[in-house]
């Protein structure tokens, strides 16, 4: 199976007056239609950025250094301002952190869909779009007469519900959101999973989840992707990631949940991550990890493919381990 | 056993031309002086947490209904007892990137209180109280002096926040949403300090959140609201373990638990658009178990020593005064 999403290499820098910050560093990602992946990792590790990227987004003073990104056969990287247009939405659609704050509140619902729409398909006739938009509302379960409200008729998990409307609008291959939950409370969250979910499979379309919370990742994902420091470390499924996570950090990271059955034991990942700006040698997480080697504070780790089909970037894996 | 602070029938109307909304309604409880504990309140957005907060620190005045510290009303306070109360009941909020003056250094943020309270005699006297706190949180002292905010990561200046309100020696904390801007990685630190602080310095915390995980991990006992009425309380493992009222239910069902081998519930998701809220129960228009009587409002009732519930559905067990809520809250 041809993959619909294909991310080779890419690079993003941020040139601040503090020098240059690699943001994202060789980040190489498949993604099959209908699969689920989600994306984690702490403030700071690149997760927006990747997005971004993946959106050709990036604005100055950062700028996509080296890459591609590559959604159903076409070459993101190497489309022209106009062509990219109207490439976002119809081939990939994003749906940004705390995008149910950025309704406009003086336009209805109704309008703020169409505008969408007329953007890519400035022939369709009103009574299409409008019969459109109201299908994709309701393919998120939200009643017709949304269309004609306003965003503060809304509550938090409605007006998500509608970014997610926008975002499903032309049908793209490739949905990216960031957070989408992150400030709804849990049963509301589930509605709003339930939803993207239900999207997801009716369209076939193949979804990256940005996050932190590796509850809902274990809830509702296939994959999940672990970033530090701008890479990679590792790429499992979710199976993998919750029994055998193979990365040093994906470790600490999955001891550091909260369990059901032993109340009231904390397991932080001790240290902080890195400044992007003097990113330690070798492999970055060498100063906070408990099965440091001594080439891990001088070469680099390559990201390699697993036995068990996991991606990892650790020297405790792979040749010469 | 003496009371430290007491909610007495606490409601907190909210007015808006001939629209009433009650944010809090009828609520009583109490934290005492000699055992400090950590108490969730926990609930949706709109369920009158911060409302709780906004109350409990003095900030806004109950509708109906008193407050007292250490058995005096809070709104009537002199002088001297009202700075008293302002040292020993702090509070930590939501968003560690929002509350510091960018301009100050930590040495002088954490220096303000000091002074203004008139904790310490000397400059050494001030670091060393300083210095104290930033160990209690876990943070160096040598590494944090000097230091602006924006070169702290946000789960450090969190727990800068929870040092300042340390340096006063608090009696309550009370912690909005402490951990819900903060990296999964460090949540785990900022918990375990809240912890430290109720048991090597014996400070009561509220912890205000609607994480039912971390709730269940910190908190030894549990409120939950909606839309400003206790639902369900008691000891923290007995709710989230065995949960009985149908919205406590609902919200543990939904707990994105990060174990594969415990998949989200089946429970149907009721519509929740509808905003009309009847003289009844308030959960009653999304309850899957409503019945005739839930038009009316549904008392307390004792379902085991530490668990109660506003339900019909416990209408054969004993009655619970909501003046006695408390007594149902494990410490």
């Amino acid at each position: 199976m041809n993959p619909v999403l294909k991310v080779v290499d890419l690079e993003v820098s941020y040139y601040t007056d503090a020098g240059r910050a690699k943001a994202l560093d060789q980040v190489n990602l498949e993604l099959n239609a209908g699969e689920k992946i989600g994306l984690v990792g702490e403030s700071g590790s690149g997760k927006s950025t990747m997005a971004l990227a993946m959106m050709r987004m990036i604005k100055p003073p950062g700028r996509i250094e080296n890459g591609q990104v590559i959604v159903d056969g076409t070459n993101l990287t190497s489309l022209s301002e106009d062509e990219m247009l109207r490439a976002r939405l119809s081939k990939i659609a994003y749906i940004p952190q705390g995008a149910m704050n950025s309704l406009n509140p003086v336009t209805r619902i109704g309008a703020q869909m169409i505008d969408a729409i007329k953007a890519h398909e400035p022939t369709m006739s009103k009574a299409d779009m409008k019969a459109r938009s109201i299908k994709s509302l309701e393919s998120v379960e939200l009643k017709p007469e949304v269309f004609k409200m306003y965003a503060h008729e809304l509550s938090g998990g409605m007006k998500q519900r509608v970014c997610i409307a926008i975002g499903i609008l032309l049908e793209p291959k490739v949905i990216i959101a960031d957070e989408p939950t992150s400030a709804l409370d849990v049963v509301t969250q589930r509605q709003v999973m339930e939803t993207i979910n239900k999207v997801q499979a009716e369209m076939g379309a193949a979804v990256i989840l940005i996050g932190h919370d590796m509850g809902l990742m274990a809830q509702s994902m296939d994959k999940v992707a672990v970033m530090y420091a701008g890479r990679l470390v590792e790429v499992s499924t979710v199976k993998e990631m919750f029994t055998e996570p193979k990365h040093p950090y994906s470790q600490a990271l999955i001891r550091s949940l909260p369990k059901l059955d032993v109340r009231g034991v904390f397991q932080g990942i001790p240290g902080l991550a890195p400044s992007l700006l003097r990113l330690p040698t070798g492999c970055a997480f060498h100063p906070r990890c408990q099965e440091i080697m001594d080439k891990c504070k001088t070469v680099r780790p390559e990201n390699q493919m697993l036995a068990s089909g996991s991606r990892v970037t650790c020297h405790l894996y792979g040749e010469g381990a | 056993m003496a009371t430290l602070l007491e909610f007495k029938n606490v409601s907190k109307i909210y007015k808006r031309g001939k629209t009433e909304t009650t944010a809090l309604d009828n609520l009583s409880l109490t934290l005492k002086d000699d055992e400090s504990t950590i108490l969730t309140v926990a609930g949706e957005s709109g369920s009158g947490k911060t409302t709780l907060a906004m109350l409990l620190l003095g900030f806004i005045e109950p509708t109906i209904g008193q407050i007292y510290y250490k058995g005096k009303d809070i709104s009537l306070l002199s002088g001297s007892e009202r700075m008293t109360f302002r040292k020993e009941v702090q509070a930590v909020f939501q968003d560690p990137f929002a509350v510091f003056n960018p301009f100050y250094t930590v040495e002088h943020l954490l220096e303000v209180p000091i002074k203004r309270f008139k904790l310490a005699k000397s400059r050494t006297e001030i670091r060393d109280r300083m210095a104290e706190a930033l160990t209690a949180v876990g943070l160096q002292p040598d590494e944090i002096f000097g230091r602006f905010p924006h070169q702290l990561s946000g789960g450090q200046r969190q727990r800068i926040n929870i040092a300042r309100a340390l340096v006063l020696r608090p009696k309550v904390l009370v912690a909005d949403e402490p951990v819900s801007m903060v990296d999964a990685s460090l949540r785990a630190n900022i918990l375990e300090t809240l912890r430290t602080l109720q048991r090597n310095y014996g400070v009561s915390i509220v912890y205000i959140t609607h994480d039912l995980t971390t709730a269940f991990h910190i908190a030894n006992s549990i409120m939950v609201l909606y839309r400003g009425s206790v639902m369900e309380a008691g000891g923290v493992e007995q709710v989230i373990k065995y949960p009985q009222h149908p919205y406590t239910q609902l919200l543990v069902d939904s707990i994105p638990w990060p174990d594969l081998s415990r998949r989200w519930g089946q429970t149907d998701l009721e519509p929740s658009e509808d905003t009309v809220i009847g003289k009844g129960c308030k959960f009653y228009s999304r309850c899957p178990k409503a019945m005739e009587v839930c038009k009316t409002k549904p008392p307390l009732y004792q379902l085991e020593p530490y668990q109660t519930a506003s339900c019909f559905l416990f209408k054969e067990k004993p009655q619970l005064e909501a003046e006695s809520l408390s007594k149902a809250l494990p410490v």
